[in-house]
């Protein structure tokens, strides 16, 4: 198959979401009558809801995404004043496929709508998502109102606590939202392999036996992620029964304790600001028990370093390839489909750990 | 307290479960199948940041280079195979652990070798790390290597997890692999063998389990009182290219039957398991070929049909037959295309016949499973002027275009009631994003993990070969002609005589 595509596109003006519905299943028809090798993806349906004046940024971001992509993509343009609906429909083929092989087919519909729209957008939506497969609702402009009125339709929202003004806001919002809907948190996507490895690393049994010795951890994080480093925090204390309070800004960083089963374990959460994309930077661990435990971004992977009560110093490096910000936005799609159970008890322990002076 | 309990509190909710450290010893590391599969998946996996947290890679070989060298080779197989363009940083990082042991594969020192260079491993991770020993090479030296492991005490080791991977072929013979177990088992557990048989590392084999196991309805049909035969189908439209040498040794039934198609028959034939595990998984797959009769001498024109192919046309274009493929002797005998009726003779299964058929040189590449269910008892419609009410088959294609369709009988449109039959598909290819790991990927992962559901166990291969044994032994004493096929054509008329009435091959 060849990476060049063939469009259909239906265009409408002042339409509705009937019209649009109708077009896009003539527009199938039409693809699969040219080619029967041509079938329609059936995965799931990503509901966008976006500011007009950043749409492009948005189609890039989805266009990066690589394989994990709404099966059908509606997107929900929203422009300050508008009274009426505008709409573009499209299918995208590939040009050519392959003897015996599939032509999956791509569906994406641009709604162009109006604030006015937002607080019953699921009456918009409802008829043109695919009946029976999963629909997930990401809005990374805000809209809280156009999610709220779309969480009955849709199984799953995907966010990203970064983009919030603060944390507290976003771990309100998103604990809001995960009593009625899955959440797929990207900043949470974006600690998973730190977390593989810290798993990994307390994997063998007699590391294993170290864990509930731990006393001291320090997280560094990108200017604008905290967030990230609370969530990473939030994990480790609920994944190993810890006792969590509010936290402090002291010097520039977020610090405080956590009560363990017999000690308390220090906490340090602070900004690297030579760190450019969102996330964390590393983190150092340390055991009652003399052990010392780092892992930090690194070439070809994360770069780990552990020191032993004999005082030794190694250091290593954990392969992996970075996912980058497209890739990282395809794995929530991904993730929409499948349920992690971690994240909320992450998060709750994350929002008592919130402090209650800023900074 | 959660984290004073056995299990690791940080592995729950995360999708890749971690990989204990490991130093992974590849024998045959310049070989081809090592070039082509086993080191750009190893590193797919480091790109994934799915290898264990330490990691080590000795090659091994009778080729006389340098460690450099052989990171050169490394590093240019992924390029040329890998399934995606290498990250250099990544690959970098991986080369930096991986170093090379030359020598022959009977020559202890290259064993002390190998020992020294596994505890530096252990050295620089500060920790004994798990081996695992990829045996790469010409089944002759599976043996000779197992042997020299032992006499190297390098099969035991108080603080880590030794294992032995082992490719196909498994023996030729059932006295081959019985003896092959044998020297294995005399050195190592039989838990420490890790049996290849990368077809199972197949995403779509894998289905096939998910298909019958986690959907309800299916079970209540699946057996001798609604089924009425099933067939399993592995035919390829390509020749033997460049494997005469192997190929003419083998034939058909080595290559395909003996192993891969007989875990197709498993996996559709098995009983639920009550966990999926190894243990259970194999040991329902065991009950399934024990369920089967050695085919005996006079049953065997009967029940199976072997054939080679004659020049023809595949695709539009003229091809050679086999006698004429490069590097096949004149006077081969070998099979290109093979057919068998086997039974399982057990409760479940008792009277239905399982067609298995594979062939070089076919009309089209296809794998799949057909299962024909029994037509409905009483007919009230009319049938003039239609095909008919035909009985309902269930096709699971495991390539190309992976996926599920069921036949069913539907009113024509209009005033008659005509019937014809429609078809009701599900392809896994719209409903997936994933992109599927090599089959390698995955086994890699299993065995340095220590998960030997996917391979095969020592009895199941020696079932396996006590089926099949007999009928290659026939074949050979054979005096007549190999029958023969037109390329590009459906396989030969003889695959017909082993039906049983009213059965017939679905096309390919």
């Amino acid at each position: 198959m060849t990476a060049a595509a063939i469009d259909k596109v239906w265009r409408g003006t002042d339409t509705n979401p009937g019209e649009i519905a109708q077009s896009l299943a003539g527009l199938l028809s039409e693809v699969h009558r040219e080619n029967p090798q041509y079938v329609p993806a059936r995965v799931i349906n990503l509901i966008c809801v976006v500011d007009k004046q950043w749409s492009g940024e948005i189609a890039n971001r989805l266009r990066g995404v690589g394989r994990y992509h709404g099966s059908r993509t509606i997107v929900c343009s929203v422009t300050p004043g508008r009274k009426t609906l505008d709409a573009v429909a499209t299918i995208t083929a590939p040009a050519e496929v392959e003897r015996g092989e599939l032509g999956l087919l791509r569906e994406t519909v641009v709604v162009q709508c109006g604030e006015k729209h937002l607080d019953h957008l699921d009456s918009i939506v409802d008829p043109l998502v695919v009946t029976d497969l999963a629909s997930c609702v990401w809005s990374p402009h805000g809209h809280p109102d156009a999610v709220d009125s779309l969480l009955d339709l849709a199984q799953v929202v995907l966010t990203d606590s970064t983009d919030y003004p603060d944390v507290r806001a976003a771990i309100t919002r998103n604990r809001e939202l995960a009593k009625r809907s899955y959440i797929v948190d990207l900043a949470w996507l974006r600690s998973t392999p730190w977390r593989e490895r810290l798993a990994t690393t307390f994997d063998p049994p007699r590391l294993r036996a170290e864990l509930p010795n731990l006393c001291d951890i320090r997280i560094r994080h990108a200017p604008e992620s905290e967030i990230a480093g609370l969530l990473l925090a939030g994990w480790l204390a609920s994944r190993l029964d810890w006792r969590v309070k509010p936290l402090k800004y002291e010097n520039g960083a977020l610090t405080g304790s956590a009560k363990a089963h017999a000690h308390d374990v220090a906490i340090r959460l602070e900004v690297d600001e030579s760190l450019k994309v969102r996330g964390l930077a590393g983190f150092a661990l340390k055991t009652t028990t003399g052990r010392e435990f780092g892992l930090a971004r690194g070439d070809g992977g994360l770069r780990a370093s552990s020191r032993n009560g004999d005082d030794r110093e190694r250091h290593w490096t954990v392969f992996g390839a970075s996912r980058g910000e497209p890739g990282i936005l395809g794995e929530g799609i991904r993730q929409a489909l499948l349920r992690e159970q971690t994240y909320g008890p992450a998060l709750h322990r994350a929002e008592i750990m919130l402090p209650t002076v800023a900074p | 307290m959660r984290a004073a309990a056995a299990e690791n509190p940080l592995r729950e909710g995360l999708e890749r479960l971690p990989v204990h450290p490991t130093t992974l010893v590849i024998f045959g590391a310049t070989g081809d199948l090592c070039n082509r599969k086993l080191l750009p998946a190893i590193y797919n996996l480091a790109h994934e940041g799915q290898l264990p947290e330490r990691f080590s890679l000795i090659g091994t070989s009778r080729a006389e280079l340098t460690d450099a060298q052989f990171r050169d080779q490394f590093a240019q197989s992924v390029r040329a195979f890998s399934r995606r363009e290498p990250d250099k940083k990544v690959l970098k990082a991986l080369l930096e652990n991986v170093r090379y042991v030359s020598g022959a594969f009977d020559d202890a020192d290259v064993y002390a070798q190998i020992a020294q260079a596994l505890a530096d491993c252990d050295e620089v991770a500060g920790q004994a790390l798990n081996r695992c020993f990829y045996l790469s090479t010409a089944p002759a030296f599976f043996p000779v290597i197992v042997g020299r492991l032992g006499e190297a005490r390098l099969v035991r080791d108080p603080h880590a997890e030794i294992r032995i991977v082992i490719e196909k072929p498994f023996g030729t013979t059932l006295a081959e692999a019985t003896d092959l177990n044998s020297k294995v088992l005399s050195v190592f557990n039989e838990s420490q063998v890790f049996r290849i048989d990368h077809y199972l590392g197949k995403e779509t084999v894998q289905n096939v389990l998910a298909f019958r196991f986690a959907n309800s309805l299916f079970e209540p049909v699946w057996n001798r009182n609604a089924i009425d035969s099933v067939q399993i189908t592995a035919a390829e439209d390509l020749g033997i290219g460049t494997r005469a040498g192997y190929y003419d040794g083998a034939g058909a039934l080595r290559d395909l039957v003996q192993n891969h198609m007989m875990q197709l028959l498993c996996l559709i034939a098995m009983e639920p398991p009550v966990h999926f595990n190894a243990t259970e998984i194999r040991d329902e797959k065991v009950k399934v070929l024990r369920s089967i009769h050695t085919p005996q001498v006079q049953d065997i024109a009967s029940m199976a049909v072997h054939a080679r192919y004659t020049k023809g046309t595949v695709s539009g274009e003229d091809v050679p037959g086999y006698l004429q493929e490069q590097g096949v002797p004149s006077k081969s005998k070998t099979e290109t295309f093979a057919a068998l009726r086997l039974e399982v003779d057990n409760w479940r299964w008792a009277g239905v016949p399982f067609y298995l058929r594979t062939g070089k040189r076919l009309a089209r590449k296809v794998t799949e499973i057909t299962i024909t269910l029994k037509p409905v008892p009483h007919l009230a419609f009319v049938q003039d002027g239609t095909v008919g009410v035909r009985p309902n088959q269930l096709v699971l294609t495991l390539q190309p275009n992976e996926g599920v369709s069921l036949s069913l009988g539907a009113k024509i449109p209009g005033t008659r009631m005509g019937i014809r039959p429609v078809n009701m598909e599900f392809l896994y290819g719209t409903a997936f994003m994933s992109q599927s790991p090599e089959a390698y990927e995955r086994l890699i992962l299993d065995a340095m993990r220590g998960d030997a559901t996917l391979f095969t166990r020592n009895d199941e291969i020696e079932q396996q070969w006590r089926i099949i044994d007999p009928i290659i032994a026939s074949w050979k004493r054979a005096r007549s002609k190999v029958p023969q096929y037109e390329a590009g054509s459906q396989g030969p008329e003889a695959a017909n005589e082993i039906l049983l009435p009213g059965h017939s091959w679905r096309a390919i």
